[in-house]
């Protein structure tokens, strides 16, 4: 079963929380290999991590 | 010398409380938290001698009354689970019928990230967020509790946090995106 993007965002969100499966975790690097969008946005999602974690420094 | 560190602490109060509302999302217990941070502040200057940063001392403080404060709240009003902000369908508009980004993501430059300006668009955009989301970020991305220990003192389920969590997510990119950037 191919990731869309929509379920692909909500693993990439996940991943920051919780450990994935390794089901998961294959579907998602497949999708990263062939998806900009999702690469992106992954990399959106780590630089809001470690903005947030500097807001207040 | 006693009234001098009393006022350089003082001096601090409206940084922390800025920083307790971000956190709380409650002005109420944010003044709260900030009081008791100041007064154990005020009654332990002895530990505080050779330490270079008031500043950093006095959030090191204030992160412990503040998890107390969300302790508190979380005894006295359970989450109702029916709080609006557990589904993620509001999210569908941003995906075409086949799951695509209608408009993909484009990367953010690094260097745009360390201007003043982005953290100012950042704070914004957390304010703007529904409160018990903004709450659940802030635990996780900004004191560092993990999940389960998010779960554990909110009484919510780890599938309602990561909604929280991804929701957080799609609406501070959303907002930085439009905000920030200006598109």
């Amino acid at each position: 079963m191919k990731l869309s993007c929509k379920e692909a965002s909500r693993l990439l969100s996940q991943s920051l929380d919780r450990d994935l499966t390794l089901g998961e975790h294959a579907r998602l690097r497949l999708h990263l290999t062939l998806c900009d969008a999702c690469r992106n946005f992954n990399q959106q999602l780590k630089q809001l991590r470690q903005a947030v974690a500097r807001l207040f420094e | 010398m006693a009234s001098d560190f009393r006022s350089q602490v003082e001096a601090q109060r409206p940084y922390l409380l800025r920083y307790a509302s971000m956190e709380l999302r409650n002005s109420d217990a944010a003044e709260d938290a900030v009081q008791e941070a100041l007064l154990a502040a005020l009654g332990a200057e002895a530990s505080f001698a050779g330490r270079s940063n008031l500043r950093t001392w006095l959030t090191g403080i204030l992160k412990h009354k503040i998890v107390d404060s969300i302790r508190r709240s979380s005894r006295e009003r359970p989450l109702e689970t029916t709080d609006g902000e557990s589904t993620v369908d509001d999210f569908d508009a941003l995906f075409d019928e086949t799951g695509h980004w209608c408009e993909p993501p484009q990367a953010w430059p690094d260097q745009a990230l360390q201007e003043k300006q982005f953290l100012q668009a950042l704070e914004k955009c957390l304010a703007a967020l529904p409160a018990r989301t903004g709450q659940v970020f802030m635990m996780r991305e900004h004191l560092g509790f993990e999940t389960d220990d998010i779960c554990k003192e909110l009484g919510i389920t780890a599938t309602h946090c990561w909604v929280l969590l991804y929701r957080a997510r799609m609406s501070l990119r959303d907002c930085l995106q439009k905000g920030w950037l200006g598109r």
